[in-house]
């Protein structure tokens, strides 16, 4: 009985607690971010023009965003960043980390130097590359160019060139966070792995080919995914750079869907927007999906 | 490049420098010499032929590091205090022709970059209170008091993670319009910037994952004390807590500093404005060397930052989350 009642108050006090604690979190999680995922299934059927009471259209959204022939420029445009991200920016990290993981003296330094750029806001970072790649031969890439003969190269001015501009900034800006997970990853390596691979008679190639790299391969499978999928929603650096130009060349899904919320002119279709980016967050899912399915055998 | 050939041989173990710490080598087996193992054995580094090869290939990394990713921040602390002029026809100058302190001054002032700078603090400090409130007061219940139903909710928080930002956009700019119940506007304040920061699955399971390890005997015993979930949060648990609030903290404040699309849409009111959505707009009407500077001042709060809490970056904090 005196055990009961000792429990009282603190089930009183157990009760309150909980609610009290998880205030915040319903909160914040509800107002920014279940209620706002929800409600992007509602307005894609949606006209919304937030004057009038949004009024329900079925797929009209979905047909109107599809019947854009600007849409096949962005996807083409995006999947292409992609595809150059994947082939100048993914390589680059794992081949810094590698290198630096057998670093002796002084790694601190390296990763210090390596992550730096991953600290400066983006924004800056795009202003200060903007000048950089001034088209000018005596821009200062052109000026670099120009002592070892080459150039002057176009960057931002021309519809091919502006693409691999934009990747190299994102690449630079970027390829330091990855350094950082890789070399977390290196530390894990059993030594007694690359013991048992020298007295096979390894040398240091055989070495990182046959220890190294499979020992990174289930995190280098899942930095490739996760590389696509941000890689997919770029915004800032066509945004900033060239804002989708020239001639559209840099036109990416995001900013599509950005122009059609927000532009000044064309601005404030929200359900067409809302339609796009559920369009690309379900590719987005389907490529994982088929990407998990198809490398789970080679991930362990 | 002669130092970097005395580097190389390092036959007896030597002292740490100051900045070699964030990796935690201590985690490695030393090998019968004393040295870390590496991909390189011992023996190899003796070889005359590896170790030119590995003087070249780390010497080189290194130049390449200072030059890629130093270089440009080094070229824009130069050309910020150098006249428009010089910078435009000598870009590549080592060191400026005449200096031009006024460009900071002139940034700060008169294009009142110090308005923006003073936004971007107000906005990372309320993002920074919000993600810590909601990853703590969160990971508190769901790892420690546990009500029923916090599996539910524990696995309603980590779905977000798999809905990409793409998809918030704008129904997020929507519910900051005219919020549920309240109708509050919260477009064009700094609440509105900051508060959705909070919603970061990221950080509640991390700062679960760090309070289910806290040792079970000390809540255990405090409970057993009589302690209420109240003071078990101050007292006990918060206090254990420091390393994961310091990763929190410094991811908070820097994400907050780098964020661009969302002030963009919520800030359209220039006054308003963080500097990474404002200085695009001022570059388009400055003068280049006052840009230049403007940019130097907006970058060189993050870079002490990182500077300084080096380490909480370094050691791969996100390891254990991307590994899943």
């Amino acid at each position: 009985m005196t055990a009961l009642l000792a429990r009282l108050p603190r089930r009183v006090g157990s009760s309150i607690g909980p609610i009290v604690f998880l205030l915040p979190m319903l909160l914040v999680f509800g107002l920014f971010s279940w209620w706002p995922i929800v409600r992007s299934f509602v307005m894609s059927v949606q006209q919304t023009n937030l004057v009038t009471p949004a009024e329900y259209v079925g797929l009209d959204n979905f047909r109107a965003v599809l019947d854009d022939p600007l849409l096949t420029t962005a996807v083409q445009n995006t999947a292409w960043f992609a595809v150059l991200a994947l082939v100048i920016g993914y390589p680059v990290p794992l081949m810094l980390a590698v290198i630096m993981s057998d670093v002796r003296r002084a790694r601190g330094l390296y990763s210090l130097l390596a992550y730096l750029p991953v600290v400066v806001p983006p924004a800056v970072a795009v202003l200060l590359w903007r000048f950089f790649y001034d088209a000018e031969p005596t821009g200062v890439f052109n000026t670099i160019l120009g002592w070892v003969g080459l150039g002057p190269v176009p960057w931002l001015e021309d519809p091919s060139w502006a693409m691999p501009s934009l990747v190299l900034e994102a690449t630079w800006a970027a390829a330091g966070g990855t350094v950082i997970i890789y070399l977390a990853a290196l530390v894990s390596v059993p030594p007694e792995l690359y013991d048992a691979a020298e007295v096979d008679g390894a040398g240091i190639i055989a070495k990182v080919w046959h220890v190294t790299l499979p020992h990174l391969r289930g995190i280098m499978l899942i930095t490739l995914i996760l590389q696509i999928i941000g890689t997919s929603q770029v915004f800032l650096e066509p945004y900033l750079f060239t804002d989708g130009g020239p001639d559209n060349a840099t036109l990416t899904v995001l900013l599509l869907v950005y122009n059609y919320a927000f532009a000044n002119t064309t601005g404030g279709d929200y359900g067409k927007a809302t339609a796009l980016s559920l369009m690309l967050a379900g590719a987005l899912a389907v490529l994982s999906i088929v990407y998990f399915r198809v490398t789970r055998r080679w991930s362990e | 490049m002669s130092t970097l050939v005395q580097q190389t041989p390092d036959l007896q173990p030597e002292p740490e420098p100051e900045l070699s710490g964030p990796l935690p080598r201590r985690r490695r087996r030393r090998t019968a010499s004393g040295e870390t193992r590496t991909i390189t054995s011992a023996f190899e580094r003796r070889r005359p032929a590896t170790r030119i090869a590995r003087t070249l290939l780390n010497g080189g990394l290194l130049v390449f590091l200072v030059i890629a990713c130093l270089g440009p921040i080094l070229w824009l602390a130069k050309s910020a205090i150098t006249p428009t002029q010089d910078t435009l026809r000598y870009p590549l100058a080592l060191w400026p022709n005449g200096m031009d302190w006024e460009n900071l001054r002139t940034a700060w002032v008169e294009i009142d970059l110090k308005l923006y700078f003073w936004n971007t603090v107000v906005i990372a400090f309320g993002s920074w209170v919000t993600q810590m409130t909601v990853a703590v007061t969160a990971g508190y219940v769901l790892s420690i008091l546990r009500p029923p139903g916090s599996r539910v909710l524990y696995a309603l928080v980590l779905a977000t993670m798999f809905v990409p930002a793409v998809v918030l956009l704008v129904p997020l700019y929507l519910t900051v319009l005219d919020l549920p119940f309240t109708h509050w506007n919260l477009v064009n304040t700094f609440w509105g910037a900051f508060l959705p920061a909070g919603a970061s699955a990221f950080n509640v399971a991390l700062v679960k994952r760090f309070f289910d390890n806290l040792p079970r005997e000390i809540i255990d015993a405090a409970r057993v004390d009589g302690c209420g979930d109240f003071r078990l949060f101050f007292h006990i648990v918060l206090p254990m807590s420091r390393p994961v609030l310091g990763v929190v903290s410094v991811f908070a404040v820097l994400a907050a500093w780098k964020d661009f699309v969302w002030p963009l849409v919520v800030l359209p009111d220039p006054a308003k404005q963080p500097l990474s959505v404002r200085l695009p707009r001022l570059a388009a009407v400055t003068e280049l060397d006052v840009v230049l500077a403007a940019l130097l001042i907006s970058c060189a709060l993050p870079i002490v930052f990182f500077l300084v809490f080096q380490r909480l970056f370094l050691r791969g904090g996100l390891e254990g989350a991307v590994k899943g």
